[in-house]
């Protein structure tokens, strides 16, 4: 029998893992143009900064372009179905807390068909990092309006426009009571490293909106947030203990991340001109999944380990001869 | 209700025959070998808790006995209406039997709303026992009496016991703390106590279990205990009740043995367990409350010492999702629900014959379509089971016979989804979930061993030291499980169809053909016994085959048909999906095939569509369970056929 050694262990038993440690074997099949692709690169290359080795950690998707996203990972992972990958990682997450669990979704997946999970999986905090493509379209069906597409949109199965009120992602998470929630750009390398960075480092529940381009049915859709002409007036950078202005000559508010009160947070969830990037809320509170296992520690500290014997008989037995 | 097949044939019949014995003292005792009694009262009146107080002591003295709750499915229906009537029926012997009994013998009936409700049901000469405080003008016309049917004659037939149960438990506790409201509650213990002595039950463990039930409150514990034994004493001391009636314990009816009194949900929750503890693999419970489902998880999640996590999720379709990614990271995965939460849950399952991971899905079927009837039962989501998902999405399916039998199916799902790496139903319903029985409790050792190996080796047969995670064991088809947090076997699955072997996504004509017949094949090859057929003569033309919980009652039905001289052979399937590999032999084996079932004849059309046998239904969807004398009326129709 050889010795399987995980990826990436040195001699010394230290973790040396590099971006192409986390890149799969299958062939990358979105559309040329298409913003996952930076994502990717951007993930495989911060993964290796967490040290953990690839077998602990887990991708799980929903459907949509950019649930093919584990398929493209060495880590474990799962394609799962439409809206439900939030409730799949909560399992996993709440059985294995051993385990780094992501997930992986779009504004369709996410928001439409799987917002229940969303808001539960974001109440209850259990340890899982949320990666929300936001397209403001469905792709893979080919062009229909989403969830987050502003009102008024013509596409396929809008002709004469859209008449829904858009969500607001991040204002959702708050409302959900989320833990952590930031927002950051497919093309700001740099930027988008970080954000994963922070959102790594909370316990409990992540949610990370990102703005990604769908250069077939949206193209452009943040461009003014990219163009270097523009996009240093249409974003505000958030900064934890930094001040920042809602408006040009509005009062100078400090950043602060670990703010309880979601108020301020809130606000600038809602905020479009300029649009915040960055961190909005980052309060650490006790995550699902250790309160889950503490219970059952504290369970066999006071109870005992389960005697199944003793179970089954119960305390009213009566015997047969 | 012992239900096991090979006692079918023993000479014991669901019908009476009491012998009386001489006067005891001042009091007749008279020797029975079965009653049925029935409480029924107010949704508020405590009627489930007597209910289960007298089942406890039945247990305890040893009689063989079958239980059928039936209550409402509004928490507190108006009072005094008919449609806030609760009850309890208990069938105890001193001899093996199948059925919670066809009708009362007694019915304890606790206002005028519990009488009227019930009636139809009593055999001429049953005896009533009334509560006359609550048959008050108001009351009766509450229920559309315009006179008193304790005077007016409608209850002639019958031997009617007059007791004004509030009055004397309200005097009786007069001397405590409780106020006037406090001290009416206490009347089902009086009741109870009343029937106790009726039918020289034990009292202790009534006593015991009440001041335990309200040990933060010694004032209302002692009040029970006190309204309890003024019951008893009642019937002892009152000349209204001149014979009280023994029913000898069963001791033929049981083999050797520790014995305990186990309902349909407790059973499947300490088989959940059990197959976690004999798998190595620690249970994840998500599940969404529902009807008559929910009290498997309320079990679960008293068992955390266990190593059992349960997940109260957000919706149907986050408790299976959980369950599955559970599943995923090697836990023993199970979701627990009802129809309608099976349809929600449908796409998951789907997720899951793609994924081929080990999950359990429990059914504990109800009254439908929709919402329907949510604390009555049926069995009629045989073929939502077998093909209620898009494409082709074969799922083994286990159905226990009898509320104890919960526990062994539990057993034998984990083994078949451990083992081949498959969603697995299992199918109880209402009737077994909430009814009782005397249930042997295992040995530990007898259980079986459901140890699983995860993968833990590059397996790849082109030697290049990657894992292949649908590459499948020759025997079972089953692909290996390899779980999150093993080093060298990363892979990514999805519901995405892939390819057989390294299972990367693959939209090959040839190779989804390859994968949906080997699905398939996989399923169709699942270990299960063969069926065992009870023909005592060997001579049977007829066969009555059924399924789930219509055991009880068809075994019921055959013996009476057997006793009136009829050759009728009985056999039960456990397995649905795949069938025992015997069933098609065996159905051929007769003239005629009778197939009852609590639903238009879901099991009698897959049996013709594959075997090509001339299966005749009989179907019953009441959201009640067959009467053993419909059956054995049923059965001789069909032997003069």
């Amino acid at each position: 029998m050889t010795e399987i050694k995980a990826t990436g262990v040195t001699a010394n038993g230290a973790l040396k893992l590099t971006a192409k440690d986390f890149k799969s074997d299958q062939e990358v099949r979105w559309c040329p143009g298409c913003g996952d692709y930076a994502i990717l690169a951007a993930v495989q290359g911060f993964l290796p900064e967490l040290g953990i080795p690839r077998e602990k950690i887990v991708f799980i998707s929903g459907i949509g372009c950019s649930s093919r996203f584990p398929y493209y990972l060495s880590t474990y992972g799962m394609h799962s179905i439409h809206g439900r990958a939030p409730a799949i990682a909560t399992g996993l997450a709440s059985s294995r807390p051993d385990l780094s669990v992501w997930v992986i979704t779009g504004d369709g997946d996410a928001l439409s068909i799987g917002g229940n999970h969303l808001i539960h999986a974001l109440r209850r905090n259990v340890n899982l990092k949320i990666l929300l493509f936001n397209n403001r379209i469905y792709g893979l069906t080919k062009g229909q309006y989403s969830p987050t597409s502003e009102p008024g949109k013509i596409t396929k199965s809008t002709p004469m426009g859209s008449l829904d009120e858009p969500f607001r992602p991040l204002s959702l998470a708050l409302g959900a009571e989320a833990g952590f929630v930031a927002r950051t750009i497919d093309s700001d390398r740099q930027h988008l490293t970080s954000v994963l960075r922070a959102a790594a480092q909370h316990q409990g529940t992540a949610l990370v909106e990102i703005y990604q381009n769908c250069n077939i049915f949206n193209d452009g859709a943040f461009e003014v947030l990219k163009d270097p002409a523009t996009r240093d007036a249409a974003l505000l950078r958030l900064e934890h203990g930094q001040p920042y202005r809602l408006t040009p000559d509005g009062e100078e508010i400090v950043h602060d991340v670990t703010d309880p009160d979601p108020t301020r947070a809130f606000a600038l969830s809602r905020l479009t001109e300029p649009t915040p990037i960055g961190v909005l809320r980052a309060v650490a509170r006790p995550a699902y999944d250790r309160q889950l296992n503490a219970q059952l520690d504290q369970a066999v500290a006071e109870r005992g380990e389960g005697d199944l014997s003793a179970l089954l008989s119960g305390s009213d037995t009566w015997m047969v001869r | 209700m012992t239900s096991r097949v090979e006692e079918t044939g023993s000479t014991f019949d669901e019908s009476h025959d009491p012998e009386s014995e001489p006067a005891n003292g001042g009091k007749r005792v008279r020797r029975l070998d079965r009653v049925v009694i029935r409480f029924a009262g107010d949704s508020g009146d405590g009627m489930q808790l007597t209910g289960d107080r007298f089942t406890s002591e039945t247990a305890g003295f040893g009689n063989d006995l079958s239980t059928l709750p039936n209550f409402p499915a509004e928490i507190r229906a108006p009072a005094g209406t008919l449609p806030g009537v609760s009850s309890f029926q208990l069938h105890f012997a001193d001899h093996d039997i199948l059925t919670p009994g066809d009708a009362p013998d007694v019915l304890v009936a606790m206002n005028p709303a519990a009488l009227k409700a019930n009636l139809a049901d009593l055999p001429r000469g049953a005896e009533i026992i009334v509560n006359t405080d609550e048959f008050t003008k108001r009351a009766l016309a509450k229920v559309g009496w315009q006179a008193d049917p304790l005077d007016d004659g409608t209850l002639a037939e019958y031997r009617v016991h007059p007791v004004a149960l509030t009055t004397l438990t309200v005097e009786a506790l007069k001397e405590t703390s409780l106020s006037r409201k406090d001290a009416e509650r206490a009347k089902n213990m009086f009741a109870l106590g009343l029937l106790s002595w009726m039918y020289h039950r034990p009292t202790e463990g009534t006593e015991t279990f009440l001041r335990a039930k309200f040990a933060k409150k010694p004032e209302i514990a002692e009040a029970n205990v006190l309204a309890f034994r003024t019951g008893w004493n009642y019937g002892e001391t009152t000349e209204s009740f001149a014979v009280s009636y023994e029913v000898a314990p069963a001791a033929r009816a049981f083999a050797p043995g520790r014995y305990r009194n186990i309902s349909g949900n407790l059973a499947l929750a300490y088989g959940l367990i059990a197959a976690s503890r004999q798998s190595g693999l620690p249970l994840f419970l998500g599940s969404y409350p529902i009807t008559p489902a929910s009290d498997i998880l309320h079990e679960l999640s008293k068992h955390k010492n266990f190593g059992v996590r349960t997940f109260q999720a957000e919706d149907e379709i986050a408790g299976i999702g959980a369950a599955l990614g559970a599943a995923f990271g090697g836990a023993l995965g199970v979701t627990t629900t009802s129809g309608p939460g099976v349809a929600l849950k449908s796409e998951t399952i789907g997720l899951a014959v793609s994924l081929e991971l080990p999950l359990l899905v429990v059914d504990i079927q109800r009254g439908g379509p929709s919402t329907g009837l949510p604390t009555k039962t049926e069995q009629a989501d045989l073929l939502q089971a077998m093909f209620g998902r898009n494409g082709e999405a074969p799922v083994p399916i286990v159905a226990p016979a009898s509320p104890g039998e919960c526990f062994t199916m539990a057993l034998e799902a984990a083994r078949i989804a451990l083992a081949y790496r498959t969603p697995v139903f299992l199918l109880s319903d209402g009737y077994l979930a909430n009814g009782s029985e005397p249930w042997r409790v295992p040995e530990v050792s007898e259980l079986p061993d459901l140890r699983v190996e995860f993968a833990t080796e590059p397996n790849a047969p082109d030697g290049s030291g990657g894992f292949w995670p649908y590459l499948r064991d020759p025997q079972t088809l089953a692909r290996p499980w390899a779980v999150p947090g093993t080093p060298g076997l990363e892979h990514r699955i999805g519901g995405i169809e892939k390819q057989d072997g390294t299972g990367n996504i693959s939209y090959d004509p040839a190779n989804h053909d390859h994968m949906v017949r080997t699905r398939q094949a996989k399923v169709d090859g699942v270990s299960v016994p063969d069926l065992a057929v009870d023909d005592p003569g060997g001579d049977a033309g007829l066969l009555v085959l059924g399924w789930g919980s219509t055991f009880g009652p068809i075994a019921a039905g055959v013996r009476r048909a057997r006793a009136a001289g009829g050759r009728v052979a009985q056999a039960h399937l456990r397995y649905l999906n795949p069938f025992p590999a015997n069933l098609g032999e065996l159905l051929r084996r007769y003239d005629r095939v009778l197939v009852p079932e609590m639903n238009l004849g879901q099991l009698a059309m897959l049996l013709r569509a594959r075997y090509l046998v001339d299966a005749r239904s009989f179907t019953q969807v009441s959201g009640m369970p067959f009467k053993a004398a419909q059956l054995a009326a049923v059965i001789s129709e069909a032997l003069d056929d």
